[in-house]
Order: C-alpha cells, then sequence, then structure tokens
C-alpha cells in the first residue's frame, strides 16, 4: 500500500475545483457569432410586398452602397416593438431593404401604415427560401451587407434603441 | 410573524449546528470516556433539538406559501393566489431558497433520528460522526442565512404573486425533488459516518452495518427520483425521450452510481470486514456527487435545459462549502486511509470478487458520466465550446455497463471467500441460452443498432439470471434483503429491456393534420376529430381530440392540449398517452401549421413502460432489502435487552 494513492482522490478534486472556480470568475459570453459574416448574399430576385415600393433582388444590393436588409413579417410582435428604432436608423441616413417572410400585400400594407415605413424596397419571401439561405432563423433579424452584397453582420432579434449606435456603427464600416 | 418565526427558527438551529460541531469535536480530541466529558453529552441533544427547530422553520415558510403571503419576497416571486393549493405548497420547495431550506430541514431530521437511535457504534465514533453531521449544516445554515433568506420581507407587500414556472405546475413536481433531496441527505449522513469513522480509526462491520440503513434509504428515493424525473420529462415536455444526458439528469445519475457502488461495497464490508478503504472512499464520494450535482445545477457554469434560478454568486458560495467538506474529507482520507489495515483477502472468484468487479465497473461509469458532464467546462476553459451528448454517452457508459451486467448475472450465485466457476456452470448456461434466443428474437423482429440488440438479449438473460439466487430455497425462509437484491436484480433486467426495446423499435410520426385527416404510425391509425379551445384554473389551451384504433381495434379518445398559461406566461405541451401492455401511444398537438392544418407528432414505443416499471421494482428491492435489515437490527436489539434483563435478575 502507497500512501501516496490514497492523495490521488484529494488531487482529482483539487483539479476541478480550479477549472469550476476559474469559469465561474470567467464573463459569460452567450452570443452566438453567425457563420455568415464574410459571406456572398445568394442570387435571388423577390416581387414586391407592398404596392408602393419596388421588390428586391441581388443586384439591387450590389450598387456599391452598404444597406440594413431587415427580415420582418406583418405577423410578427417584435417587429412592432422594432419599427421606432428602424425608423431612427433611416432618419440617420441608414438605407434599409427588407425582406417579409410569409405574409400578404393586405396586412403588410396594414402594419406599414401602422407602424411607418423606413424601407426603400421590399421583397417578399413566401417560402422563406432567402431568409434560410442567409441563415436567419427567425424575425426580426437585420443584416448589415456592403455595397458588393456581401453579407458583414447579422444582428439576432429586436434592434433595441441602445443598440442603434452600434448597427450604424457597423454600417459605416461595411462603407470602408 | 409567521416569516420572522421561521427566520429565528433557522437561526437558533444554525446555532445549535455550531455547538454540535465544537462539542463532538472537543469531546473526540479530549479522548474522554462516555459520560465523563460533559461536552460529550451536549452532542447527542443538541442534533434532536436542532432538526426540530429546522423542521419547524420549513412548516412556516410551507404556512406562508399556503396562505400566499405576499410580503414575503419569496412568495411574491414563485406563487400566485389563483394557483391550485396543493401547487401552492409545492411552490414552497419549487424554488432555490426553499429547496436549500428542504435540504437542511431533512438533513438535520436524519441528524437528530441518527442520534436518537443509533447505538451500535462507539460512542466516540458516533460524537465525530453528529460533529461532521454538524460541520455540514453549519455550512448550508449560512448559504440560507446569507445568501439566499427565504424569509425575505419585501418592503411594499406585492399586489399579486409572479406564479410559478407552468412546466413545475404539475403533480410530479410536488414530489420528484423532495425525493432527490432526501437521496441526496441521506448520502450526507453516510458520509458523516465514513468521516466519523475514518477521525476515529475505526472502520469496522459495525461502522458498515449502521452506515447501511442510510446509504439504502438514499439510494431508495434516488432510484424513484430519477424514475420519477424520466417520466415527467417524458411526458411533460413533448419530446417523446425519456433521458437526454442533460446535466441535470447526470447530476442525479451520478450520486445514484456512487450510491449503487457504496451499498455493495458497504456489504462485503458488513459481511466480510474487506474493502475497508475503498468503502470510506465511496462514502465520500457519493456526497461529493450530490454536491458537485447541486454546484452544477445553481451556479449556472452548465447549460441545462433546467432553467433554475442561476446566480455566480450562489454558485460560488456553493463551492467554497465544495471545496471545504471534500477538499477536507479527501485530506483527511489522503492522511489517515493508509493507517487503516487492509481487512480480510479474498480470491477473484468469489462473492467479493464479483461485488469488487461491480464496484470499479460502476466507478468507471460514474467516470464517463462526471467527464462528459464536466468536458464543457474544461474545453470552455480553453476557449473551445462542445456539447457533449447521446453519441458519447451511449456508447462509452455501454461499454461498461454491459460487462458489468455480465457479472451481475453470475455474481450473487457465488459464495463468500472463495468458489469455482464450474459450480454455477449450468444455471449461467441456462441464461446465456435465453439471451442467446432473445438476441435471436430481436434480430428476427427489426433490425435495431448493436447497443439495442445486446441490450435486449442482457436484458432477457438477466431476468432469468436474477431470479436464479432462489433456486433451492425455501422461500418462507428467505431473509428479506435476499429476497430484496433478487427484486431489484430483476428490475434492472426489465428496465434495461425497455430501454433496448423503446431505441429499436420505436416509430415516430410527424404529420400535419386537417381535421378529420388520419396518420399511421406502427399498428395504430389517429384520426385528428377536432381542435377547440378549453380553460383551466390558470391557463387556457387548444385541445385535439384524435380516435386512435389499434390494429383497427376499437378507438380510444387521446386529447394532447397545446396550453398556454397566463401567470407567468409560457406556452408548454401536454401530451396525450395511451397505454397498452405492450407499449405506449405518444401524441403531441403542435402549432397551426396554416389556416386548417395542425402539426401532430406521433410516436408509437413498444414496451416504454418497461424502463419505469423496472425502476420501480429497484427502488422496491431496495424497499425490501431496507425493511429485512432494520428488522433484524430490532431483533437483535430485543434480544440483548432480554439478555440484559436476566442478567440483571440473576445478579439480583
Amino acid at each position: 500500500m502507497k500512501a501516496w494513492r490514497f492523495f490521488l482522490p484529494l488531487a482529482i478534486f483539487l483539479a476541478f475545483l480550479g477549472v469550476a472556480a476559474w469559469q465561474l470568475t470567467q464573463p459569460k459570453d452567450e452570443f452566438v457569432h453567425s457563420a455568415f459574416i464574410g459571406k456572398p448574399m445568394p442570387q435571388f430576385a423577390m416581387r414586391a410586398a407592398a404596392a408602393d415600393r419596388p421588390g428586391l433582388a441581388l443586384a439591387d444590393l450590389k450598387d456599391g452602397k452598404p444597406k440594413l436588409l431587415n427580415i420582418w413579417a406583418s405577423w410578427c410582435v417584435p417587429c412592432a416593438a422594432e419599427a421606432p428604432q428602424l425608423a431612427a436608423l433611416k432618419a440617420q441616413g441608414a438605407p434599409i431593404v427588407g425582406v417579409a417572410i410569409r405574409d400578404r400585400p393586405e396586412d403588410v400594407a396594414a402594419f406599414l401604415s401602422r407602424y411607418g415605413n423606413p424601407f426603400d424596397r421590399i421583397g417578399a419571401d413566401d417560402l422563406s427560401q432567402l431568409q434560410l439561405a442567409i441563415g436567419s432563423s427567425g424575425v426580426p433579424e437585420t443584416f448589415v451587407v456592403d455595397g458588393n452584397g456581401v453579407i458583414r453582420y447579422q444582428h439576432i432579434g429586436d434592434i433595441r434603441a441602445s443598440q442603434v449606435p452600434m448597427i450604424l456603427e457597423k454600417l459605416r464600416e461595411a462603407g470602408q | 410573524m409567521i416569516a420572522e418565526l421561521g427566520l429565528a427558527a433557522l437561526w437558533l438551529a444554525a446555532a445549535l449546528a455550531a455547538l454540535q460541531l465544537v462539542a463532538g469535536f472537543l469531546a473526540v480530541r479530549q479522548n474522554a470516556p462516555v459520560g465523563e466529558g460533559e461536552l460529550a453529552l451536549l452532542v447527542r441533544p443538541a442534533a434532536v433539538v436542532q432538526g426540530v427547530l429546522c423542521a419547524f422553520a420549513f412548516a412556516m415558510l410551507i404556512w406562508l406559501f399556503a396562505r400566499t403571503d405576499l410580503s414575503v419576497k419569496l412568495v411574491a416571486m414563485n406563487s400566485h393566489s389563483m394557483k391550485p393549493l396543493v401547487f401552492k405548497i409545492a411552490g414552497a420547495w419549487g424554488n432555490h431558497e426553499g429547496s436549500m431550506l428542504l435540504w437542511v430541514t431533512v438533513m438535520s431530521a436524519a441528524g437528530a433520528l441518527i442520534a436518537l437511535i443509533e447505538r451500535r457504534l462507539p460512542e466516540r465514533t458516533m460524537q465525530a460522526t453528529l460533529a461532521a453531521q454538524g460541520f455540514v449544516a453549519l455550512g448550508f445554515y449560512a448559504f440560507l442565512l446569507f445568501s439566499s433568506n427565504p424569509f425575505e420581507r419585501l418592503p411594499v407587500p406585492a399586489l399579486e404573486g409572479n406564479g410559478l414556472n407552468p412546466l413545475l405546475q404539475d403533480i410530479g413536481l410536488a414530489f420528484h425533488p423532495p425525493t432527490l433531496y432526501l437521496g441526496y441527505v441521506g448520502l450526507s449522513v453516510a458520509f458523516s459516518f465514513a468521516v466519523g469513522a475514518l477521525l476515529t480509526r475505526s472502520v469496522t462491520p459495525d461502522f458498515a452495518r449502521a452506515m447501511r440503513p442510510w446509504v439504502l434509504g438514499a439510494w431508495i428515493f434516488l432510484t424513484v427520483g430519477i424514475t420519477a424525473g424520466s417520466y415527467w420529462a417524458y411526458y411533460e415536455l413533448g419530446w417523446g425521450g425519456w433521458w437526454f444526458w442533460d446535466p441535470v439528469e447526470n447530476a442525479s445519475l451520478m450520486p445514484w452510481l456512487a450510491a449503487t457502488a457504496l451499498l455493495h461495497s458497504a456489504s462485503v464490508l458488513a459481511a466480510r470486514d474487506a474493502l475497508r478503504a475503498w468503502t470510506i472512499m465511496l462514502g465520500v464520494v457519493a456526497f461529493s456527487m450530490s454536491m458537485v450535482g447541486t454546484f452544477l445545477v445553481r451556479s449556472g457554469i452548465l447549460t441545462s435545459v433546467h432553467a433554475f434560478a442561476v446566480d455566480p454568486e450562489r454558485g460560488a458560495f456553493i463551492l467554497i462549502l465544495l471545496a471545504i467538506y471534500i477538499g477536507g474529507a479527501l485530506a483527511v482520507f489522503g492522511l489517515r486511509a493508509s493507517t487503516i489495515s487492509e481487512g480480510e483477502r479474498f480470491a477473484l472468484v468469489s462473492r467479493e470478487g464479483a461485488l469488487v468487479v461491480n464496484n470499479v465497473l460502476l466507478s468507471a461509469i460514474l467516470g464517463v458520466v462526471l467527464l462528459g458532464t464536466l468536458y464543457p467546462l474544461l474545453t470552455e476553459a480553453m476557449g473551445v465550446r462542445v456539447s457533449v451528448g447521446p453519441p458519447y454517452f451511449d456508447p462509452a457508459s455501454a461499454i461498461f455497463a454491459l460487462p458489468m451486467l455480465l457479472v451481475m448475472a453470475a455474481g450473487p450465485l457465488l459464495r463468500w471467500r472463495r468458489d469455482r466457476l464450474q459450480r454455477v456452470g449450468s444455471p449461467l448456461l441456462l441464461a446465456g441460452l435465453v439471451a442467446l434466443a432473445g438476441l435471436v428474437v430481436a434480430s428476427a423482429w427489426a433490425s435495431p443498432g448493436l447497443l439495442p440488440l445486446l441490450g435486449l438479449a442482457l436484458g432477457a438473460g438477466l431476468a432469468v439470471a436474477s431470479l436464479l439466487p432462489l433456486r433451492g430455497r425455501n422461500l418462507r425462509r428467505l431473509p428479506l434483503a435476499t429476497l430484496g437484491m433478487v427484486v431489484a436484480h430483476f428490475g434492472i433486467a426489465v428496465a434495461l429491456i425497455g430501454m433496448a426495446s423503446d431505441s429499436a423499435f420505436s416509430e415516430e410520426r410527424l404529420a400535419a393534420l386537417k381535421v378529420g385527416d388520419t396518420a399511421a404510425v406502427g399498428p395504430w391509425k389517429v384520426t385528428l376529430q377536432a381542435v377547440s379551445p378549453v380553460a383551466g384554473p390558470n391557463w387556457n389551451a387548444l385541445e385535439g381530440v384524435m380516435a386512435a384504433s389499434y390494429a383497427g381495434g376499437e378507438p380510444v379518445l387521446l386529447t394532447p392540449q397545446a396550453r398556454t398559461f397566463w401567470a407567468p406566461p409560457q406556452e408548454t405541451t401536454e401530451s396525450a398517452l395511451d397505454t397498452r401492455w405492450n407499449g405506449q401511444l405518444y401524441a403531441v398537438l403542435g402549432k397551426a401549421a396554416d389556416g386548417e392544418r395542425w402539426q401532430v407528432r406521433l410516436w408509437w414505443k413498444p414496451f416504454v413502460t418497461l424502463i419505469w416499471f423496472g425502476g420501480l421494482l429497484i427502488a422496491l428491492g431496495g424497499v425490501l432489502a431496507l425493511l429485512g435489515r432494520v428488522a433484524g437490527d430490532l431483533k437483535r436489539r430485543a434480544i440483548r435487552r432480554k439478555g440484559a434483563a436476566r442478567r440483571a435478575e440473576v445478579a439480583a
């Protein structure tokens, strides 16, 4: 019987204790980083979702100017909550294009007349094809797309008032 | 006033725990003979009164919840005046503070019980044991009083409570956590016994006999708790699975594995005075597993589907307690274990040999589960995020579980000390043939994967082998403990067949049905007849009415619901089950797919109920063994009393 063997459990326990204590003091990064940053937008062309705005195609994104691409739907409650932030972004000069997910023209029109229309163009994504192709799993989500149609940032969930400057900064970075 | 009474009782109980620790420690240090050291006389009464005070505090908390006293923060945060009374009461422990109070209540009650009745061990060992028990309790009192006070008042009473998490508004919750806690806390008693025996260097068969009922009791509650928790997850979460290798599930499985190993090694120590250091070590490990589990769950250091009130500060507190108790106990173990002499020797082919193999393999499974649970923690420290799931746990635990089950088939047939395999050859051959037949039948029926196939074959063989110890015995004179072992081992075989059958033969169907449409799954045809709203006391729901007919027979009505609770707002699914002797139909109503179609998820799970039936059999085996041990102990006490009375008569 070697005496040191009886200290083995203690050594293992101390190792666990060290890792756990260190881990407990670390700030927890719960943010999911998008795998689509740096990827080009796929080829697409969508009909107009509203009567007073044109539809959206890949060519519209490749006009040299960075844009915000907002994925939303008239049936989505957080999208309504997000509307003031989109209006604020628009007022500060951010070009915004919209993609309406699984929506009807009359519902889109009702939503826009109620909450305002910050969009230059709105495409209708009736089967979530574009949404799934660019790695978006819910509404609302906002992508920063640079002038060459490359995704530079993905924001999951509604934009909060405090996040407006951050989004503007991402848009400015995409323009450089 | 009620809250203040509870808080005062809690402070007094903490003071008594401190007294119990100091008095017990000094008594052991002074090495005073029984009755001479005055401090030593205080230890047992302190433990008893502490238990009474703590139970009083817990009763006050239940009273507060039953009355929905919204001036108490915990009640306002976790209850609601419109909730049914049973869930109001269950709400008392359906939250962090209340469950911690339940924990110390059960622990102090256990301490009071050993102080009252346990007289077999040397008094010094008992004092050291009760001092250790007081030490552990003191840490939890500090945790409660300084970091999680359940009796805290709000400055202004709330108008209405927040409600209880709807997933937990289920009769299962009323019993599942308390059951597991009884198990965890029973292991704290085993821990105290182990520390007491180690400090006074008296690791004897008597120590194993004194500890065994507590381990057995803890193990029964853990078994029932895990079985009930598994069934709750199965029908309440609506995913159709019964075990997810979630950190919280693992947190309950690991103490069970350790307790199972401890139970068997304590039997060796009690019967043959062997495996002394190993038994002590398992006593420490079993309790550390319940504390590590509590830490992982409460600190939020691992992400789990169980959304507990997670708080890094509380995590740090539990980690410090863990460091003191487990680190301390393992340090004492390191220092003292080499001074415990080795104990009796035995041959490899013997009852002890089989039990040692069982212990080593159980510990290996424990290691596999522990590693898988902690691995994300390790890699995250190196900056990589992973989640470990069934692809690791299933095969890695099976590698050790399958040989363990083989040894389990043979072990109970062997004799103590030394035996020959040839002696038990023919009964084992019978079990092997049954296993082979199971293998052939199962692979002819369907083509399941390797693991389920092996599981079915082993389950069949084991079911036969577990009954073989009854061969040639007079059933009426069979000791209850032996019967308990047979029943528990048979339960393992039954549960194993259920698990293997579920993964081998389950059929799943996801369909979008209009009202009037029919979907088929396995031998079932299920017709969606209607979807209509229904209202409950604090929820409303969409209820699907489905007519399910088995192999063209008379249809049964199933009514799965998609419930929406309004306090707090949350959606849950209530699955609907139809249980037949040969399996379960499991139906879940999902969202509306479009205007008129509904997502419906159906499973046909042959023999899945055997999993929980087996779990209950295992627990029943434990109950029989416990009854046998306690009855035997009472009989011995009565004989001793009679003997003493006779001696007194003779002397007079």
